[in-house]
């Protein structure tokens, strides 16, 4: 019954707005007929008359529901509904007295476009908002339980114990719940770092071999091979981590005489490193062919080879672009989600060698909100307490990438005038 | 000053030498990234295009009394472990529907369990050596055979792998765009439009701007997170629902959609807005009339890349639940649901070597849709977009 409600409301809505509409289009028409010079045109009335009864009575019905859900009481929707009827009439009424030759019906509509355009930009800050708050609140439930300090210097993260805690099982010490993030950073970090040796040399390379080298035909050729690239999901290329590439490196690892485990840190750094090839091309892409023509003219004019002013005339100079993408690239490493979890391990450990299993951040936050865990245990907590620090994390590299490349832009705009 | 004309040759030769070096190592990156692909796609192809093959057997089904209770009866018991128990389940129902089958024997063809599936595609199988011959004299008569396979693209999830299919997933995936498309669309033009057309530069407009640019390199677990603590915990959205889903994937693609939107505004020259603003229109009325309508196929090719985008996605939808086990494809926004991202992730583990096959086969068609999406941008972009 309830499911028709709605519907059945917005298809009212609807007929009381397209009604408005005529109404007021109608009456203007009137008027002008009657030869009298209105002030807008017979449209704007009738936008005008819509926008002020349906218009208002949807704004005031969210305003409503938004502020009853923030002080947590019931939503009486049956009068939810009465009320955003009783405004769209009493609306249509006041807003058909205004439809007069000297009512400027188009600036109105005009300030209402602007306010709702405004509205939607306003969207995007609270979506921040948004993710700082669920972020933040939660990870302080998480810190009033166990220390910030153990959580950033622990190195050893069992939280299945705090299960058991909250049961009030916990009896010996060994099975208390521990949230050393430690090893999950450590792990994060290894793997970034090996996407990073495969995504940033192959990338910029291609970048460099595209602007600086390749004839017309090439570069046509390759766009799409990056844009296909760059289209698939990180669910594919998880599995394609797990399935191929990592039996791929036990073997290889076995033919050398080494041990690996099938969820080694090499196989999703790897992956993930040709995920972020196509994004670290096309963004040095821009960057180099920022760098003005006329530094590599000059170079040339010296009589230097092609090779030494790519060397060093163009990469030195678009130096803080690549950097800046490979920050950025950085921040997407650290934030990759699938990948990992498919081909990573699950257990936390605290290792150099690449071979060995290893898990990361975004991997136990996947693990420890999945499955029957109840929303305020500490396991289901400590995502939280993780997402906030990958947010910073990320948020930072971004703003210094952000930066720099503003910085970068800045000094060529100057240069080429 | 002391070098002679052949010592510069020389040295010439030497430094065209590692320009060569540089261009072919360069060179080498980017055919490496190209193998890198093909290897990709050759590998999903060759493991997933299987998928869409099924082993199908022809046996007498006897339709008795016995066999409405007892549904295994109802074939010759050589085949009763090489038919898949969901042709078992649906005996029953099958003889209530239509009486006239009480009785009779037919001959017909019935979906293989997966063993024998995999057995037939050449595939490692659990099958006995009896079995195997078994199915070898069935095939030399023409009794067994791989058909294309409708039940992949007709049924959801299931356990038994010969009878797992896409369908509910797909139906997922349609009903969770189409509330991303529907929230994040409108949303993201009249934010561009906004900025682009109407907003002072001040610096809360900077604000926006600097905001805007720092959620697209959000990493999108984290509106995983923004869904489950604001939209379920606080708005009260059911947990799994495409709806819930669909909200979160579209905080994410705004700030794609933002971005490409602005850039197709930007691009129309400002002649057109000064001869709208000329003829005494307003602000509004220039962004309408004449600036949107000639920047549609960028805003459209902007969209449908997001679009892609939010349908590849994973991570979120999996921190919002929707990796339901969904064995009845169902059609609503407020019940549990999955994805086909999600799906693929949910079969990849599993440890059966034939689920496996259907992984590849599921992200072969998700594959398929995206790189469509994608070709279709692009064209649009190519054919509709007005140089100025």
């Amino acid at each position: 019954m309830l499911d028709y409600l709605l519907p059945a409301f917005i298809v009212l809505m609807a007929g009381l707005g397209t009604i408005a509409f005529w109404m007021g289009r109608q009456r203007a028409a009137r008027v002008r007929a009657e030869g009298t010079a209105m002030r807008s045109q017979p449209g704007q009335y009738g936008w005008f008359m819509s926008l002020a009864s349906v218009g208002a009575a949807t704004a005031i019905i969210f305003l409503c529901w938004l502020a009853l859900l923030i002080t947590g009481s019931p939503v009486p929707l049956y009068s939810l509904y009465f009320i955003g009827l009783a405004v769209a009439l009493l609306g249509m009424g006041l807003a058909l007295r205004y439809v007069r030759p000297d009512f400027h019906a188009r600036s109105a509509i005009e300030g209402v476009i602007r306010f709702m355009l405004a509205g939607a930009a306003l969207i995007s800050i609270l979506t921040t908002l948004g993710i700082l708050v669920s972020v933040i609140s939660e990870a302080i439930r998480f810190f009033s339980m166990y220390s910030f300090w153990d959580f950033i210097t622990g190195t050893q993260w069992n939280p299945g114990a705090s299960f058991l805690e909250a049961a009030g099982r916990s009896s010996s010490a060994s099975s208390q719940a521990q949230f050393g993030s430690l090893p999950l950073f450590a792990g994060t970090f290894m793997i970034t770092l090996i996407a990073m040796l495969v995504a940033i040399p192959v990338g910029l390379g291609s970048a460099i071999y595209m602007v600086e080298f390749a004839p017309r035909g090439v570069r046509q050729a390759f766009k799409p091979v990056l844009e296909i690239l760059a289209g698939i999901p990180t669910v594919v290329y998880g599995f394609f981590a797990a399935i191929t590439v990592s039996p791929l490196i036990v073997d290889i690892a076995g033919f050398f005489g080494l041990e690996a485990s099938y969820t080694n840190a090499l196989s999703p750094g790897i992956v993930m490193g040709i995920m972020i090839i196509p994004f670290i091309s096309s963004l040095s892409d821009d960057v180099l062919h920022s760098v003005p023509n006329s530094l590599r003219q000059g170079a040339l004019a010296l009589g230097i080879t092609k090779g030494e002013m790519i060397r060093n005339v163009v990469l030195p100079s678009a130096t803080p672009g690549i950097i800046s993408a490979s920050l950025l690239a950085v921040s997407r490493a650290l934030g990759e989600t699938m990948i990992v979890v498919m081909a990573a391990g699950m257990s936390p450990n605290l290792t150099a060698n690449p071979l060995e299993t290893m898990t990361t951040v975004t991997v136990s936050i996947v693990s420890s909100l999945t499955g029957d865990l109840s929303f305020g245990s500490a396991h289901t907590l400590s995502a939280f307490a993780l997402g906030l620090v990958l947010f910073a994390v990320t948020l930072l590299l971004n703003l210094v990438s952000v930066f720099m490349i503003n910085h970068f832009r800045e000094k060529y705009r100057l240069n080429t005038i | 000053m002391a070098q002679s004309f052949d010592d510069i040759t020389k040295q010439l030769g030497k430094r065209h030498r590692r320009t060569r070096r540089l261009k072919l190592t360069c060179m080498a990156a980017m055919v490496l990234s190209a193998v890198f692909l093909v290897v990709f796609l050759g590998d999903m192809v060759n493991r997933g295009w299987s998928a869409f093959q099924q082993g199908r057997m022809q046996i007498e089904v006897s339709y008795t009394e016995q066999s409405q209770q007892m549904p295994l009866t109802a074939v010759d018991e050589q085949y009763r472990q090489l038919v898949s128990r969901g042709f078992f389940r649906q005996i029953p129902q099958r003889m209530e529907a239509d009486p006239e089958l009480l009785g009779t024997t037919r001959t017909q063809w019935v979906i293989a369990r997966s063993s024998v599936d995999q057995y037939l595609k050449g595939r490692e199988n659990s099958l006995s050596e009896q079995q195997r011959q078994l199915i070898d004299r069935m095939v030399e008569q023409g009794n067994a055979k791989l058909a294309f396979n409708t039940t992949f693209f007709t049924t959801g999830d299931s356990r038994m792998a010969e009878l797992a299919g896409i369908l509910s997933a797909a139906l997922g995936t349609l009903l969770t765009i189409i509330v991303t498309m529907a929230i994040c669309f409108p949303i993201g033009v009249m934010t561009a439009v906004y900025l682009e057309e109407f907003a002072p530069d001040n610096r809360f407009t900077r604000l926006i701007e600097v905001n805007i640019n720092n959620l697209a390199a959000v990493p999108s677990i984290l509106f995983g997170l923004l869904g489950l603590a604001i939209f379920i915990s606080f708005f009260g959205v059911p947990r799994s629902s495409p709806l819930v889903g669909g909200l979160t994937l579209s905080l994410m693609t705004l700030p794609m959609i933002i971005i490409s939107t602005r850039a197709a505004l930007r691009s129309v020259p400002d002649s057109i807005r000064h001869a709208a603003f000329g003829v005494g229109c307003t602000r509004w009325q220039v962004v309408s009339d004449h600036v949107l309508p000639v920047s549609i196929p960028g805003i459209l090719t902007g969209s449908i890349i997001g679009l892609a985008q939010a349908m590849g996605e994973t991570a979120p939808l999996i921190i919002v639940g929707m990796v339901a086990f969904m064995p009845d494809p169902s059609f609503s926004l407020t019940q549990a649901a999955t994805v086909l991202p999600a799906q693929v992730y949910s079969w990849a583990s599993l440890p059966n070597q034939a689920f496996q096959e259907k992984t590849a086969g599921g992200i072969l068609v998700l594959l398929a849709v995206l790189i469509t999406l994608n070709a279709a941008a692009v064209l649009l972009r190519n054919r509709f977009e007005r140089r100025w």
